[in-house]
């Protein structure tokens, strides 16, 4: 039994596994990259992606045609660049994005909410590339959601970290047949009216409106924003987004929003399982006819365009007044080029390609359902007005109008839409959380997420 | 068998010369490999976890000492000790009943082992452990969707007034992920505990059908005293299993709804790579790690006693 004992074995296996152990000692981080800023001076002309072979490396979101169909007809123009393109879940993504910008820099990379990438120096700085490429002329409401100021903060100011291959839009998508049914025959124009037809729908025993609620993903966001839209200007909201300093949620228009939402819940227009429902069951409802109206974006137009064809319309959300200005949620697919990236000039002269090439803007409307980024006298591809297509695409040219482009409220901080706005609309939806109480823990966690940064 | 620390030295300088010795040192060339991994793999990054418990870093940039800090917030924030609450919680459905529906369908099995039947029972019972977790917890969540199977069958039943979408219900969706656990673990225990059966000795059950026991009094006096230990290995096994439940969780609910189904694995994983709070994700991972062990060793210790 005492032979078991070796010490002088242990005392050496203890040498061995503390050797290991000796990078532990320094204080973790602090080895990111330094900032890059692209001076527009360095550059004598814009940058190209030059004639010899060249292979982009690419991070791009699963499930979305979109940036795969761009970079195969960019291939075919410019035969010398060839792709290398890892594809993963949005959410993966978001979760990877710090640790791949900064070991793994890639040239071209679908981004999350980007305050805190920029903060940790893992972004290019692209105002080089916007002063040579022109992209400072296009409407600047186009770029304000990709600047930032120094250190990440504010957004909606300072300098360009990030580009959209197109402009999303998100508001209300309609069923044609079940909206006959109930007398609909064409979109509400006020808020009440909208009200009319849910309760319509619900006593002719259709479902007023399919949502996803459920896992870390709550989709009562897409309606309560929306609220928050028909309710109050789009400006205060973005302050909020942006993070800009002093900025709430919790402001009476939001409370009437929220309420608003409440009442929808309390009244049953939306469906009892709607805490467990994900976004796919959410579309396959719609798509199946279960559903009147669903609250989503422009990046379903050209799906329901195939699979419910003449059958589906797309409005943007009433505003609260008759002949009050129209406002949703609207934000720029964001790619962005990693710090370290090795081919950074021919990532940007690709962005800089999908907003001015007359056949990428084509692909941008019939793969992407979007309107393409841009200057404002851009080539516009034709949609058939029969199309739910060219509905979205026309709401987007009224947003534009009334300044009323909104970024997503999930996208305030990184963490705020699984840890915050997801369980308390759950709560709401379950009857255990007051509107008010809802508006003041987002903004009490809001606040907290900004100071832990 | 105490020892005198002085009888303790005089083997110590023995040992220590044996490391010059040719053959100890082809054991140590064996043992190297699987040393190094063991190094590398499994105690850096221990002690790398618990480092970061003491920063508050964001996985990138530089960290700043907090000390304990982290530690304090993982009591205190009603998330975190919530998580931890619920994991406590799911021991129930993941350890309590796999093992004493384990311990029922065992003997049941055994009584009838000749026939077919109890072949078709065990595979089919340990079919579970053959497929992935992941792939369970999808087909559950289908099943247990407000159009799934179980709501259709309770339909069918009668039972209509009962049906609701389990996973999205706050008073049912931790009991729902709990029976996903308990459904997965089951056909472990249950195999462990055959197993176990089959080496008592028959003798035993003879003896105590002569003296006029019948089969419940079987069960209590003969079986469950003999299967000591495999009950202590599946009682570890899957109250293990329980605190550190994060697959099932993930797939069926996330989480949700509205935090009911948070567990501290889950949310370690959004700490770390959605909140970007790798300080406190670490030290709740360590919290969770001595929770386990805490509750291991005396499970453990109970086994080793009844071997004595």
């Amino acid at each position: 039994m005492a032979r078991r004992v070796r010490p002088g074995r242990s005392g050496a296996a203890l040498v061995i596994a503390m050797g290991t152990l000796t990078a532990a000692c320094a204080a973790p981080g602090g080895n990111s990259p330094q900032p890059q800023a692209t001076s527009a001076s360095s550059m004598s002309a814009a940058p190209t992606c030059g004639s010899a072979p060249i292979k982009l490396n690419g991070y791009f979101e699963a499930g979305f045609p979109l940036p795969k169909a761009l970079t195969t007809e960019f291939t075919k123009q410019h035969p010398n660049v060839t792709w290398d393109i890892r594809e993963d879940q949005f959410a993966v993504i978001t979760q990877n994005a710090p640790r791949v910008l900064a070991d793994n820099p890639p040239d071209l990379m679908r981004l999350p909410q980007v305050s805190e990438l920029v903060k940790d120096n893992l972004l290019k700085n692209l105002d080089g590339y916007a002063t040579a490429f022109g992209w400072d002329k296009w409407p600047a409401s186009q770029l304000e959601q990709l600047r930032l100021g120094p250190g990440g903060r504010p957004r909606g100011e300072g300098s360009l970290y990030a580009l959209g291959l197109n402009f999303s839009m998100t508001g209300v998508f309609y069923n044609k047949k079940l909206a006959a049914q109930v007398g609909m025959s064409t979109p509400p124009t006020t808020l009440a009216e909208l009200d009319h037809v849910l309760d319509k729908a619900k006593n002719a025993g259709i479902t007023p409106i399919v949502q996803f609620n459920g896992g870390a993903t709550g989709g009562l966001a897409f309606p309560l924003q929306n609220l928050m839209a028909s309710y109050g200007p789009a400006g205060p909201v973005n302050d909020w987004i942006f993070q800009k300093p002093g900025a709430t949620i919790d402001t009476p228009s939001n409370l009437r929003a929220t309420q608003h939402l409440e009442k929808w819940i309390k009244a049953g227009y939306f469906p009892k399982d709607v805490n467990a429902l994900d976004y796919a069951t959410m579309m396959s409802r719609f798509i199946d006819g279960q559903g009147l109206f669903m609250f989503n974006g422009d990046w379903e137009s050209g799906n329901l365009d195939k699979q419910m064809p003449g059958n589906v319309g797309f409005s943007l959300m009433p505003p609260a007044q008759q002949g009050g200005k129209l406002a949703a949620m609207s934000a720029p697919l964001t790619f962005g080029i990693a710090a370290n990236a090795k081919n950074a000039d021919c990532a940007a002269f690709f962005l800089n390609w999908v907003a001015t090439d007359q056949r990428a803007r084509d692909i941008g409307v019939e793969v992407g359902g979007s309107r393409p980024m841009g200057p404002a006298e851009a080539y516009m591809p034709a949609v058939a007005a029969d199309k739910v297509t060219a509905s979205t695409l026309a709401a987007g040219a009224d947003i534009a109008e009334d300044n009323g482009a909104m970024d997503f409220i999930a996208n305030a901080t990184g963490a705020i839409y699984a840890k915050s706005w997801t369980p308390q609309l759950q709560k709401l939806v379950a009857g255990q959380q007051t509107p008010q109480e809802l508006l003041k823990t987002v903004q009490a966690d809001y606040a907290g997420q900004l100071e832990g940064n | 068998m105490t020892r005198s620390a002085g009888a303790r030295s005089a083997h110590r300088r023995p040992a220590v010369t044996k490391l010059g010795d040719p053959r100890g040192l082809v054991g140590w060339l064996f043992v190297a490999p699987a040393l190094v991994f063991y190094a590398v793999f499994v105690l850096r990054p221990t002690v790398l976890t618990f480092q970061y418990s003491l920063y508050e870093w964001n996985g990138i940039g530089a960290s700043t000492w907090v000390g304990l800090a982290n530690y304090g917030k993982v009591f205190t924030d009603p998330d975190l000790s919530d998580s931890l609450v619920n994991a406590f919680q799911l021991i129930v459905f993941f350890s309590a009943i796999p093992v004493v529906l384990g311990l029922a369908i065992a003997a049941t099995i055994r009584r009838i082992a000749a026939s077919r039947l109890a072949l078709v029972a065990r595979t089919v019972l340990f079919l579970p452990q053959v497929i992935p977790l992941v792939a369970a917890g999808i087909a559950w969540s289908w099943l247990l969707a407000s159009t799934g199977v179980i709501n259709q069958l309770l339909s069918i039943i009668g039972l209509g007034g009962v049906t609701r979408a389990w996973l999205g219900d706050f008073a049912t969706a931790l009991p729902a992920v709990g029976m996903i656990g308990a459904w997965v673990l089951l056909g472990l225990c249950t195999l462990l505990l055959l197993a176990g059966m089959s080496k008592i000795d028959p003798a035993l059950y003879e003896a105590a059908r002569l003296d006029g026991a019948g089969p419940w009094r079987e069960f209590v006096s003969i079986t469950v005293p003999s299967l000591r230990q495999e009950i202590a290995v599946c009682v570890t096994v899957t109250v293990i299993a329980a605190l550190s439940s994060f697959d099932i969780i993930y797939i069926a609910t996330q989480g949700g709804p509205g935090n009911t189904t948070m567990v501290p694995g889950l949310q370690i994983f959004y700490l770390a790579f959605s909140e970007r709070e790798v300080g406190m994700a670490s030290a709740l991972a360590v919290v969770l790690m001595v929770l386990v062990i805490a509750c291991a060793l005396p499970i453990q210790w109970f086994a080793k006693d009844g071997n004595r």
